[in-house]
């Protein structure tokens, strides 16, 4: 890869991280309410699965979406603003942190009913097969979803029709407080998916860029050859719990810090460094670059205002 | 006008609306090879072809699912459950995803669904195959849920809601398939949300949806014969959203309304329609409205006990004698 295309990867861990840090504080500052799921930790998996996507190709995944928007292209502002519940936020302030969505960047939503987007990842890829488009659908998901009758189905159906998608499990090792080990009779989650569904699975680092766009590559290419569903189980780690209401106790301190040793940040600039000269400036430009972004964000977040009671009605059907 | 029975009414709309529209699909257990377990289907899958009309595993919120994502990137799917019983297992999909989206996503997405489901009890089928749900959906805000009681309704109604760019729940019954009637030559879709008056009459309103709708007719009949008792009968067509103007406007001018619906009373579309008209004809009331309902049990197997808790045309006229007397 290109060092520009490097850097950029690099700003977009910096952003992602970077923007989930920002929820918090506004959250612990009371200006977030409900359920806010962070992304810290798990950013090489969505942008590796990303990274070799169309601007046309669509996503779709669950609650803990902040990165899939950003990552889209996705305008920081917007989505805080959203978190804030303000009118100027991507969905109005009628979604909140678990439904973020923006038809234009072509994300199709951040669901918060465990595994209930599975089938609706089908339905778009029919939908773009009997159009004949070559468009693909990537679904993001957690372990905990694996476990849902639902899944099941969409996985089974998806692989019979030989539908367009690119299943991306992310491997975070625990549904909420509940480990694998603990949850699911197969713990290998890519043999539970593709020996049942008769689909390629593969497993990935989540924790590593460069191991999730290669093995996300050969799915997308797959999925747009007409060739059918694959499945990604990303193995990867959460740094906080399941959502800012969780103190995570139910993982031990030596646990959290194993993880964090494999940080996808600081493995990338090494790499980039390796390959090419890269001073540290050139990166904290980019660390600057973020903070500013964040800070306009917050602040555009902070002027705004929910939309007015009278519009309470609107957005529930069209006329 | 040509006669057919309300399933081939059914399926000609399908048809004509597969003609009209090249995005408009069907798919659903058994619904193509095998043409449906009602045959509401027949013919579509040759006349459409395979990526048109396709069969699906038994798995009823994929289904939806799939009808959900499938109109959210432009198609306008017309999936069919089985049966209503199976929207049960469904219903996380219906109602906590398709029917919430639109909403919760800021207005950004049309979803254009019509989700069909033969329901209904009177066939020995017990408690598990033979729910009415429609008051469920009527509940659901994002959704919009009719019910035909008529042949040319069939199609007039199926029509406007394959075309509708809102999630519909199309309740068919099953006791009305073999149902026979005229179908006017326009090709005409009806408009959700307005109510019928299928019969004028000066004593007593009865309002109904669905098969109720043809037992409300008879009774009407039989209380003009028996009684001399002039019933209106108000078909309701639409129960998300119905047509509280036409319904309260009847009542005005009959002074009394009998409810008849087939599931159990409580929270049902019998209470809505009574809690409304209090709220909007109160002063017009010459009797409390009353509700003819389903028995408030899981439904029997035994054929006499599952008949008395389905209401029929005599229980219409015994509610509007007691209620006249």
């Amino acid at each position: 890869m290109k060092k520009d295309d490097l850097l950029r990867v690099y700003y977009l861990m910096r952003l992602v991280r970077g923007f989930e840090t920002r929820a918090a504080e506004q959250y612990t500052r009371g200006r977030i309410g409900g359920f806010c799921h962070l992304y810290s930790g798990e950013e090489a998996v969505a942008i590796g699965a990303l990274w070799h996507l169309r601007k046309d190709d669509y996503v779709i995944g669950s609650y803990r979406d902040h990165a899939y928007y950003l990552l889209r292209g996705g305008d920081p502002g917007r989505a805080m603003a959203e978190l804030f519940g303000h009118a100027d936020g991507i969905c109005k302030g009628k979604g909140g942190s678990m439904h973020f969505f923006d038809r234009t960047l072509h994300f199709y939503g951040g669901y918060a009913i465990v595994g209930g987007m599975c089938p609706i990842a089908a339905g778009m890829a029919l939908a773009a097969r009997t159009r004949g488009e070559d468009r693909v659908v990537l679904c993001f998901f957690g372990d905990g979803a694996t476990n849902q009758g639902v899944y099941h189905e969409a996985l089974n159906m998806a692989s019979l029709l030989k539908l367009p998608v690119v299943w991306v499990c992310e491997n975070n090792l625990y549904a909420i407080g509940t480990s694998v080990q603990r949850s699911s009779a197969q713990e290998s989650l890519s043999r539970k998916a593709g020996e049942a569904y008769n689909m390629p699975a593969w497993v990935a680092d989540g924790m590593d860029f460069f191991k999730m766009q290669s093995v996300a590559e050969r799915a997308i290419k797959r999925a747009r050859a007409g060739e059918g569903p694959s499945f990604i189980e990303a193995r990867c780690y959460r740094y906080q719990g399941h959502s800012m209401s969780d103190p995570g106790t139910y993982r031990g301190k030596q646990e959290i810090e194993h993880w964090r040793k494999r940080d996808p940040i600081p493995k990338l600039k090494a790499a980039i460094r390796g390959d090419f000269d890269a001073p540290e400036a050139e990166f904290e430009a980019i660390d600057r670059r973020v903070r500013e972004e964040l800070d306009r964000a917050v602040a555009t977040a902070e002027a705004g205002r929910e939309l007015p009671r009278e519009r309470l009605y609107e957005d529930l059907y069209v006329d | 006008m040509s006669h057919m029975t309300y399933r081939e009414a059914l399926n000609l709309a399908l048809r004509e609306e597969m003609e009209r529209d090249p995005a408009v699909i069907v798919f659903g257990e058994d619904v193509a090879e095998y043409e449906g377990s009602f045959k509401v289907t027949r013919g579509l899958l040759k006349q459409f072809g395979p990526s048109r009309v396709f069969d699906t595993p038994i798995s009823e919120a994929a289904i939806v699912g799939l009808a959900t994502g499938a109109a959210m990137a432009g198609l306008r799917p017309v999936p069919e459950l089985m049966t209503v019983n199976f929207a049960f297992v469904a219903m996380d999909q219906i109602c906590n995803h398709l029917a919430v989206m639109r909403y919760m996503f800021g207005g950004q997405v049309a979803l254009p669904v019509t989700i069909r489901m033969p329901g209904g009890g009177g066939h020995q089928l017990a408690a598990q195959h033979s729910h009415s749900l429609e008051h469920v959906f009527a509940h659901t805000p994002g959704l919009k849920a009719v019910y035909p009681a008529t042949v040319a309704d069939a199609r007039a109604l199926l029509k406007a809601a394959v075309r509708d760019d809102n999630p519909v729940v199309f309740l068919e019954h099953e006791g009305l398939y073999g149902l026979k009637g005229e179908v006017p030559e326009e090709a005409e879709p009806a408009t959700i949300g307005e109510a019928a008056v299928l019969r004028r009459g000066r004593d007593v309103s009865l309002v109904a949806y669905g098969a109720m709708t043809q037992a409300a007719l008879a009774a009407a009949g039989a209380l003009e014969k028996e009684d001399g008792v002039s019933a209106e009968v108000v078909d309701l067509r639409s129960l998300r959203p119905w047509d509280r103007d036409l319904v309260a406007e009847s009542v005005a001018g009959t002074h009394r309304a009998v409810i008849v619906e087939e599931p159990p009373p409580v929270c049902g579309v019998g209470a809505e329609v009574v809690a409304t008209l209090c709220e909007m004809v109160f002063d017009r009331l010459d009797a409390p409205p009353v509700r003819v309902s389903g028995a408030d049990v899981p439904m029997p197997y035994a054929r006499e006990l599952e008949q008395s808790c389905i209401p029929h045309a005599a229980d219409v006229v015994a509610a509007v004698r007691r209620m006249m007397g």
